[in-house]
């Protein structure tokens, strides 16, 4: 590592904006390879009681775990993500991703995440990352 | 503000209820049982699945890709998906649990939390095995999305046979909860119907038969609209009436921005029209842009069909050379 930076409790991650496309939304669907319909087909999710397609819990999960590691770089390895899924990120939405490290111990740190979008909190979760730890 | 979960009472308020619930005791049975047994990734973990999977995701973290990528970790449970080909290694507890669900009427599913813990890298080539068990199936829980039961389950993954990731999941298997206003927003909104009575019955027969009538005092021949059962003028309750020409002008106007009423479109014109007989009524001015309804515009009686059942008079301005526009 060229420069050694240090994270401590308090610190805030820049927010990441997520467009909530119905393109990201299927393909995020696709790539987890999670085919329930409310996640791609619009009819059918309606006559569930739902007003869209709305995101899966995976790619949630997926963009929270980019959140991190678009942070702490490369070099930031993922050792636990915990998320719970409130309003529905539906098509047409914005998700503002924020982040606030809650603890650091060694080279662990911990972050609180939340995703909120136009409804509510999409997202809350915690997240344990590796600082700078080796990827094997 | 709608949070959908997030919002969401965790205790149903009806602990008797739940105590007393049948079904519940029959679900809680299955707390224990494997969910997942012998599961096998579909896939080895591979190249391609990673790249889509950070395309989609817009993840372009140098870690995923090139000689040595390891996969991110937050595809641990892609890799137990069984996509369109069905669920790979699902437990005869687990289906017996969801058909028992389902029977009940909580038919719909969403998930709700995810915990992962990951143990070590996925890399090209790894393949993956899990073992899954339903740790727990909650009381009956009332949401926003509806009522039902969270069940929970903790899946251990393996990659070439040695411990790469534990997932806990949890689902709320529900019953939409009925959503009427939006249910009722849907149908097409209708106009007010008239409120048709003894003295205006006459009237409302004449919109039928495309007709503006027109009381007339046959005592004083005073012409009266509204209808009303005397004369303003002398009292008398002897009545007959008028067809109206048709032919009237703009005496006062409103345009109406809000609110917003059902079956109505604002902005639109609600016009004081004088007829040409000399009483006035209230209706659209139809035909012209609501800021170009002007006081003293000619306009001319036509009926405007709102439904099968209602039909309503109108006015639409006439034109310089007297036709109507």
């Amino acid at each position: 590592m060229s420069a050694v930076r240090t994270w401590a409790p308090g610190d805030e991650l820049p927010p990441l904006k997520i467009q909530v496309t119905r393109t990201l939304i299927v393909a995020g669907a696709i790539a987890s390879r999670d085919y329930q319909d409310v996640h791609h087909d619009a009819e059918l999710a309606k006559a569930k009681g739902s007003p869209d397609i709305f995101m899966n819990i995976l790619t949630t999960n997926g963009l929270v775990g980019r959140y991190i590691t678009d942070h702490f770089g490369p070099g930031a390895v993922l050792r636990k993500v915990a998320i719970r899924l409130g309003a529905p990120n539906y098509p047409g939405d914005t998700m503002v991703l924020t982040g606030k490290v809650t603890s650091v111990e060694e080279n662990t740190a911990q972050v609180a995440v939340v995703g909120a979008n136009g409804i509510g909190k999409h997202v809350t979760g915690t997240v344990t990352v590796l600082i700078g730890g080796e990827a094997s | 503000m709608s949070d959908g979960l997030s919002e969401v009472s965790r205790t149903d308020g009806l602990p008797e209820e739940s105590k007393g619930d049948s079904l519940y005791e029959e679900l809680k049975a299955y707390e224990g049982l494997p969910a997942a047994e012998g599961g096998v990734g579909r896939d080895l973990v591979n190249e391609p699945m990673i790249r889509h999977w950070c395309e989609a995701m817009g993840d372009t973290n140098p870690a995923y890709s090139g000689p040595d990528a390891m996969a991110p970790p937050t595809m641990l449970q892609a890799w137990t998906m069984g996509g369109l080909g069905g669920h790979q290694g699902r437990s005869a507890a687990q289906e017996e649990l969801f058909a028992l669900l389902d029977k009940a009427g909580f038919s719909s599913v969403v998930a709700t939390d995810c915990e992962q813990e990951y143990l070590r890298p996925l890399r090209a080539g790894d393949e993956i095995t899990f073992e899954a068990v339903i740790e727990s199936v909650s009381e009956r829980k009332t949401t926003k999305l509806g009522t039902g039961h969270f069940v929970t389950t903790r899946m251990d993954v393996r990659a070439n046979g040695e411990p790469a990731g534990t997932h806990r999941f949890r689902i709320l298997k529900f019953a939409p909860a009925r959503r009427t206003s939006k249910k009722e927003s849907q149908k097409p909104a209708r106009r007010p119907r008239p409120v048709v009575n003894r003295d205006n019955a006459g009237y409302w027969k004449g919109v039928e038969e495309h007709k503006v009538l027109i009381q007339r005092c046959t005592e004083c021949s005073v012409l009266r609209f509204p209808w009303l059962p005397g004369c303003n003028s002398c009292g008398s309750a002897g009545w007959d009436t008028v067809e109206a020409s048709g032919e009237g002008t703009v005496f006062s106007y409103v345009v109406m921005h809000h609110p917003p009423f059902p079956a109505f479109d604002p902005p639109y014109a609600v016009g004081l029209i004088e007829l040409a007989e000399g009483v006035r009524m209230i209706s659209n001015v139809v035909g012209v842009p609501h800021d170009e309804v002007r006081i003293g515009m000619p306009v001319h009686l036509e009926f405007l069909r709102v439904d099968e059942e209602l039909e309503v008079p109108v006015f639409r301005p006439v034109d310089s050379v007297g036709r109507t526009a």
